[in-house]
């Protein structure tokens, strides 16, 4: 599908090691995860069914992409009050999804302190392959459990360094570093509030390249929250990053994943062997995953917030949750959240946001005398 | 072989693992009218807190344990604060010596105690556990709602600064959920619990705080459940003044997004005494103020049937 000659030019120096068991899909230059049923599982409100985890597990699979993540949002035990439920247990999605893809493998997400080393077993007696083990940036040394697990139930294991915005790459490095030491095959720079800019991509996955990258492969997560999925992934991919997510048609939290169907054409016109048949990831985006999402994941108000405040794209549904209880803003819930520097996991703490807000806007309202329907509207 | 060597009317007791936990729990120890901090165990000659205890007046050993229960004088109480590994192993040493064991670890060898909910229920056992500092911080609150109407499911989530969890929490993070998740069950009377513990890098390092959901019948009396969780907030403060309600008590109505329970959220924010630790550390403090608290019903209980 090489829509011109690419030159050398665009030759990547690190192409994936494929070192990862028997592949069906012979040398590739990047390995791709779709990560609609997990990432996607923010935006879906964790309400997939049984029949739309199969039909797009069939699409993807037949379309040629190698992984496809399927957990709850908030990854495995992510079902609960703080995150939302699960309409469907994930665990059943998990088995649903391994026993559809004929090529794919299922990979799966835990976060240490949510999910525990019980889920990661039944989610490979469900027939999940791969564990990614998220950790918040600076926080790494709380999976080395979860690693040590994965890696002596013979599982694949990726890690990821989640907020990567929030800190420098040397600091990356280290963390990428305790994840490698403990197990992990393939750390990745998650951007999840959409907040990286080109350059601080490149460096960030430079760093963890020149730390970890003779042992181990490095990935890249983006996010659309500034609408730069696709040329931080790019140049994520020139930086030495071998394993790339993405979801269909943006299905993902906040503004949604880097479109993955857009970033295979790029590697198409680029030269870079994906594996993925451009057309059929096309039609899969629209005929199989839009009829799944309850609507377009929009680069709108409260999603360009994330990108710009650093906020964790999974809290985009919350606020909005929170802002229409308590009839406060969810914009400025979003710039709070950012500014008490929340990270992965304390949608909580929106709440406690929304209910401030609340009293400040009465507050604000009653000092200068206004009328009580407008504090209603606060 | 049980020590009857106070002076002061007040039993005697040990502290085991003189690192930051033990250091600040001996401060609050020291201000205990019935309970007389003797002896801090360590094995580190070049311990910080064996030396702030020798200040203190305390006897301070880096000979370990082992020391201890070679001398001739016992203390009636052991404040293990090590980690669960060593507390399994010295455990059975203790009850033999008839020390009772308030176990700070997440060794889980004798019963958990909940100071405001269960504190005096066990004040005859040779070993009681302080379960998680999440569990101290969450499971009054879930035990406020369940004492007023069922609760089939309660979650906490414990937001905690990263500098204030130590190695311990890190490398066993699964069992600060698992024992949580089971305390919130036992003690706080939930039919199904579940904890998340979250560590938050944020400078300047942010106050603990905890999120309390509980699931409770569409037509329970509100009022009642506020009302109680209140006075849970004053019971809990006796001890740890620093332990506030950041907000009313919400209910939400059933929906689709809580499989049709009826969901009750407290939020609460726990700072420290700053006795040794830094008040943002009020994970940590809730831990040293619930020992010394259990520790002291225990003691109450031994001199009265003196």
């Amino acid at each position: 599908m090489t829509a011109f000659d690419s030159s050398d030019i665009n030759a990547l120096e690190r192409t994936w090691s494929g070192t990862h068991g028997d592949e069906p899909f012979g040398k590739l230059d990047l390995r791709l995860t779709d990560t609609c049923l997990r990432d996607g599982s923010h935006h879906k409100r964790h309400q997939f069914t049984a029949q739309e985890v199969h039909d797009i597990v069939a699409a993807l699979d037949e379309s040629g992409i190698p992984v496809i993540e399927v957990t709850h949002g908030d990854g495995l035990g992510g079902s609960s009050f703080n995150y939302g439920f699960s309409r469907t247990p994930e665990q059943e999605l998990i088995k649903i999804a391994a026993e559809t893809a004929k090529r794919a493998k299922i990979a799966f997400l835990m976060l240490p302190g949510l999910g525990t080393k019980d889920d990661i077993r039944a989610a490979q007696d469900n027939g999940g392959q791969i564990c990614r083990i998220a950790t918040h940036c600076t926080e790494a040394d709380v999976s080395i459990q979860h690693f040590g697990l994965a890696r002596e139930l013979g599982l694949e294991t990726v890690g990821f360094l989640m907020m990567s915005h929030t800190q420098p790459p040397e600091v990356l490095a280290k963390q990428a570093r305790i994840m490698v030491d403990a197990g992990c095959q393939c750390v990745y720079v998650v951007d999840s509030a959409g907040a990286l800019i080109m350059e601080q991509t490149a460096d960030r996955v430079s760093a963890v390249v020149a730390e970890i990258g003779s042992q181990a492969d490095v990935g890249f997560h983006g996010h659309e929250n500034l609408g730069l999925g696709v040329a931080n992934t790019v140049i994520a991919a020139r930086a030495g990053a071998t394993q790339i997510d993405g979801s269909v048609r943006r299905f993902g939290a906040g503004a949604g994943n880097t479109p993955l169907e857009a970033f295979i054409g790029v590697c198409d016109k680029l030269g870079w062997t994906t594996g993925v048949d451009f057309l059929k990831i096309v039609d899969a985006s629209e005929d199989v995953i839009k009829p799944a999402m309850p609507e377009e994941c929009q680069l709108d108000r409260m999603t360009l917030m994330m990108g710009y405040a650093g906020v964790y794209s999974s809290f985009l549904k919350h606020a909005g949750n929170a802002a229409e209880r308590y009839g406060v803003s969810g914009a400025q819930i979003l710039l709070e959240a950012g500014h008490r520097k929340l990270i992965g996991g304390q949608e909580d703490q929106l709440i406690d946001i929304a209910l401030m807000l609340k009293a400040k806007g009465l507050e604000t309202v009653a000092s200068a005398t206004s009328s009580t329907t407008e504090a209603a509207n606060a | 072989m049980v020590s009857t060597g106070s002076t002061s009317g007040r039993v005697t007791a040990a502290i085991v693992g003189p690192g930051n936990i033990g250091t600040d729990l001996m401060y609050k120890l020291l201000r205990s009218d019935v309970i007389e901090p003797r002896w801090m165990i360590g094995v580190d000659p070049a311990s910080e807190g064996l030396k702030l205890a020798a200040d203190q007046g305390l006897i301070s050993t880096h000979e370990g344990v082992d020391w201890l229960l070679k001398q001739d004088e016992l203390p009636d109480l052991l404040f293990e604060a090590t980690s669960a590994y060593v507390h399994k192993e010295y455990a059975p040493r203790y009850a033999e010596a008839g020390i009772r064991a308030i176990d700070l670890t997440p060794a889980s060898v004798g019963p958990a105690v909940i100071p405001p909910v269960n504190g005096e229920e066990h004040v005859s056992a040779m070993n009681v556990n302080m379960i998680t500092c999440g569990g101290q911080a969450t499971i009054p609150m879930v035990a406020a709602v369940s004492r007023v109407t069922p609760v089939s499911y309660a979650e906490i989530v414990a937001s905690v600064s990263s500098v204030s969890a130590g190695p311990g929490t890190r490398a066993n993070i699964d069992e600060f959920t698992r024992t949580t998740a089971a305390g919130v069950e036992s003690i706080g009377g939930a039919e199904r619990g579940k904890a998340i513990i979250i560590l938050n890098p944020a400078e300047p390092p942010m106050i603990m705080r905890d999120t309390i959901f509980c699931a409770v019948d569409p037509d329970a009396d509100t009022d009642a459940i506020a009302t109680s969780i209140h006075e849970m907030e004053r019971a809990v403060q006796e001890y740890v003044p620093g332990y506030r309600l950041l907000q009313e008590p919400q209910f939400d109505g059933p929906s689709d997004f809580t499989k049709g329970m009826r969901r009750v959220s407290i939020f609460v924010e726990v700072e420290g005494a700053g006795d040794y630790l830094p008040p943002y550390s009020g994970n940590l403090d809730i831990m040293t103020a619930a020992a010394t608290q259990v520790g002291q019903h225990i003691a109450r209980s031994i001199l009265g049937s003196n």
